[in-house]
């Protein structure tokens, strides 16, 4: 190396952020949002639905070892896992939509990096003083203020990390019985490795890596641009009324200069450390705290507020040229948003409301395929499902319609008849059936097995064969 | 690399790796450092495991087996040893009802009947299949255990005996009986016509046919009764039903009449545990064809 030219560095030292406090509308609207939705995360698992004696009566549950989920009055068997599929789309659409419309209002308010990041840097910001005193400390060297202040704050980090994975597991379990288990320190080892990895993720995250997490890690902030246009809503510095920015004195004029009085209140709350006068950037996750910072000095300096402010890009370009601004909500893509959100969700909703209490599934035995009988008669073998979901007890009916003369067997302990069969509250029975007749002219013949729970009168139908050669 | 060679890039002011794909050149940003890190984490990681895991094998050792041992004792061979007692525990709660229970409590008990029937259908796999099919369709000269059609009897304890001792097995119990080789005691013509009568199913029209039924009175009838429906006693074929395990063409019945075959199977009490055997039984006997 030559002339004491810096090295290159391979590997980059991560600059901290150390967001300074602010207040207004964005900054109380960013409260709210955190309390909202910290409070459904804790709380949620704890509301109570009944749904009779033989389910869970938690609202919200995810049951592993049994194999079904509780949404409300929704609830999913593994074979209904394709609403999770539709759950997903609508998500991930909804997402879509709502940042054509608005920008990423989703990373500024509700992500919950963002809503964890926000509690940790509050809590920082509680125990070690604002954006200066923490620089201080941190330059400074290791006193015993120093040392109980940082062991302070990530005592309680992980605290609030304990507590994100504590009621993580609550979707999971039933909420009263586990927080009783916990309160006496009795916590099965799955449930506990998770609130440890939790915890461990809570801390690493929203302590540590913190924006490094949208830069680098989130798939979303790197094609966001894909759905952005010039009429999508932006965090925007107005740099025709901005430029040229300069210190400005009390009294002085603002003629021939630019409003923006290069105070970098806009950057030092930056929760993402970038300089939003230099454009939209990628790091920018719309948070709008530096749109509070700049009102509050543009107030003190006596100039209009919106120097730094929610807008779209073309409003900006209408101002500029002294137009007024024209809303331009129904564009094509976000009518293909909207499209896509109806279709997706009026067949889920139908799905649901279709949703049927029983399902008969018989899958034909396939060695052997059928069998001839000492009088010459063939019988086919199937193994025969029925799914109750309902919540009591039922009996089903079944019978065969397109094979003349069909007998139908079941082969099960206790020899059930076929037109009574028990299936318990909640659950699959399964049985064999044999269904027997005489040799019929083709070598396949298309059969309907009828299902009739016998409490309601209901009826579901399955198409299967009856086979009595290889054609 | 000389500083002269640094060149650098017009837009971002960073300087580029000074590779060169078809005119696409990399900006040599520096890496976030927190990625370095997880690449130590990674390391410490995999030093860890060497300790607590077996990982570097060695010259000596076990036979081929020589390996560091890793401070856990995990081997694959504990792993297969605690995950066969933990089946073993599950199976012994079944077990020991199981060992008690009698076929006709068994026929009737859900839990049993399904514990019998899913560890018979296991070992039929294993032992029965080679032979009987992984169905128990069976084949030319292998019964098919799926009909209605039983050469010693359909019954769970026939079955369970059957199984147990074998057929034609050299066992002391072993089911036994041996049809005639009528090749030098009948004629071809006497054959023939026996043939055309066991085709007639006890319905003689033809004169061969009618011929062939005093000559099957006369040679059959003792084993396979009056009516050719077979006599189970001595496991004699039932010739009038839809069933053949030999064939039921004139050919197939004259060259069994002439150079009888005889099946064997083995005895599988020598083989397998008196459990393991009846829940063959019960398997076998709920195919479909078991008689009450």
């Amino acid at each position: 190396m030559s002339d004491g030219a810096a090295p290159i560095q391979f590997f980059e030292k991560k600059e901290r952020v150390y967001p300074k406090r602010v207040w207004g509308t964005y900054r109380k609207l960013k409260w709210v949002a955190m309390i909202t939705l910290l409070g459904i995360y804790y709380l949620a698992p704890f509301i109570r639905w009944d749904r009779g004696p033989h389910a869970p009566d938690q609202a919200i549950l995810i049951d592993m070892p049994a194999r079904r989920a509780y949404f409300f009055f929704i609830e999913i068997w593994p074979q209904e896992v394709y609403y999770l599929t539709g759950i997903l789309i609508l998500a991930a659409v909804g997402l879509f939509f709502v940042t054509s419309l608005a920008g990423r209002v989703w990373c500024g308010y509700a992500c919950p990096q963002t809503v964890w990041t926000d509690l940790f840097v509050w809590v920082e910001r509680i125990v070690q003083g604002d954006r200066a005193k923490r620089l201080r400390l941190a330059k400074g060297p290791w006193t015993f203020e120093k040392l109980w202040k940082m062991a302070a704050t990530h005592a309680i980090w992980i605290v609030i990390g304990l507590l994100t994975g504590g009621a993580w597991v609550f979707y999971f379990n039933d909420a009263p019985t586990l927080l009783d288990q916990i309160v006496h320190l009795d916590v099965p080892m799955s449930v506990l490795g998770w609130i440890i990895a939790l915890t461990g993720s809570t801390y690493l995250m929203a302590g540590f890596a913190r924006e490094q997490v949208c830069m680098y890690m989130c798939p979303y902030s790197r094609f966001q641009s894909a759905m952005f246009d010039k009429d999508t809503l932006i965090i925007g510095y107005d740099d025709v009324r901005g430029e040229p920015r300069g210190k400005h004195k009390k009294g002085e004029t603002w003629e021939g200069r630019g409003d923006c009085v290069d105070c970098t209140a806009c950057v030092q709350v930056c929760p993402t450390g970038i300089d939003i006068r230099n454009g939209l950037q990628m790091e920018c996750i719309a948070c709008g705290l530096c749109v509070d910072a700049c009102n509050e000095i543009m107030d003190k300096v006596g100039r209009p507020r919106g120097l730094i402010r929610y807008d779209t890009t073309h409003n900006i370009e209408q101002r500029a040229k002294g137009l007024p601004p024209k809303p331009h909500i129904l564009r094509p893509r976000t009518f293909w948003y909207t499209a896509i959100i109806s279709v997706v969700g009026l067949a889920m909703l139908y799905g649901l409301t279709h949703r049927a209490d029983f399902e008969l599934h018989v899958l034909h035995d396939r060695n052997p395929l059928y069998v001839t009988l000492s009088d010459g008669h063939i019988r086919n073998g199937y193994d025969i499902k029925i799914l109750n979901k309902t919540h009591s007890d039922q009996h089903y009916a079944l019978s065969v319609e397109g094979l003349e003369g069909a007998k139908i067997r079941i082969e099960a302990a206790g020899e059930p008849k076929a037109d009574n069969l028990p299936v318990f509250a909640d659950s699959v029975g399964h049985y064999r059936l044999f269904l027997t007749a005489e040799k019929p002219g083709e070598g396949r013949v298309k059969v309907i097995f009828r299902l009739v729970e016998k409490k309601t009168g209901k009826v579901d139908e399955y198409s299967g064969l009856f086979m009595s050669g290889n054609q | 690399m000389s500083e002269h060679n640094v060149e650098k890039d017009d837009i971002s002011g960073v300087e580029t790796t000074g590779h060169d794909w078809d005119g696409i050149k990399e900006l040599n940003n520096p890496a976030p450092r927190w990625w370095l890190m997880v690449f130590y984490v990674c390391i410490a990681f995999a030093i860890g495991y060497w300790v607590i895991y077996p990982a570097w094998p060695t010259f000596s050792g076990d036979n081929e087996r020589g390996g560091t041992k890793g401070t856990m004792g995990w081997t694959e061979y504990k792993q297969l040893k605690d995950s066969q007692a933990e089946i073993l525990a599950r199976r012994a709660q079944y077990l020991g009802r199981f060992e008690k229970a009698s076929f006709s409590q068994i026929e009737n008990d859900e839990g049993l009947r399904d514990f019998a029937v899913a560890g018979g259908k296991a070992a039929f796999k294993d032992n029965c299949a080679t032979c009987h099919g992984t169905g128990g369709a069976g084949g030319n000269g292998y019964p098919n255990l799926n009909d209605d059609d039983w050469l010693w009897g359909g019954k769970i304890e026939d079955i369970y005996q059957t199984i147990r001792f074998g057929i034609r097995s050299g066992d002391d119990e072993a089911r036994l009986s041996e049809m005639p080789t009528f090749g030098g005691m009948l004629t071809p013509k006497q054959i023939s016509d026996v043939a055309d009568f066991v085709l007639s199913k006890d319905n003689p029209t033809t004169p061969t046919a009618i011929e062939g039924k005093q000559v099957f009175a006369d040679n059959c009838a003792s084993c396979h009764g009056e009516k050719a429906t077979g006599g189970r006693e001595v496991g004699a074929p039932d010739l009038v039903d839809a069933i053949w395990l030999y064939g039921g063409t004139k050919a197939d019945i004259m060259a069994q009449v002439t150079k009888p075959r005889h099946g064997v199977m083995p005895a599988w009490e020598h083989r397998l545990d008196r459990n393991t055997i009846r829940e063959l039984a019960v398997y076998v006997h709920s195919l479909g064809g078991g008689e009450e």
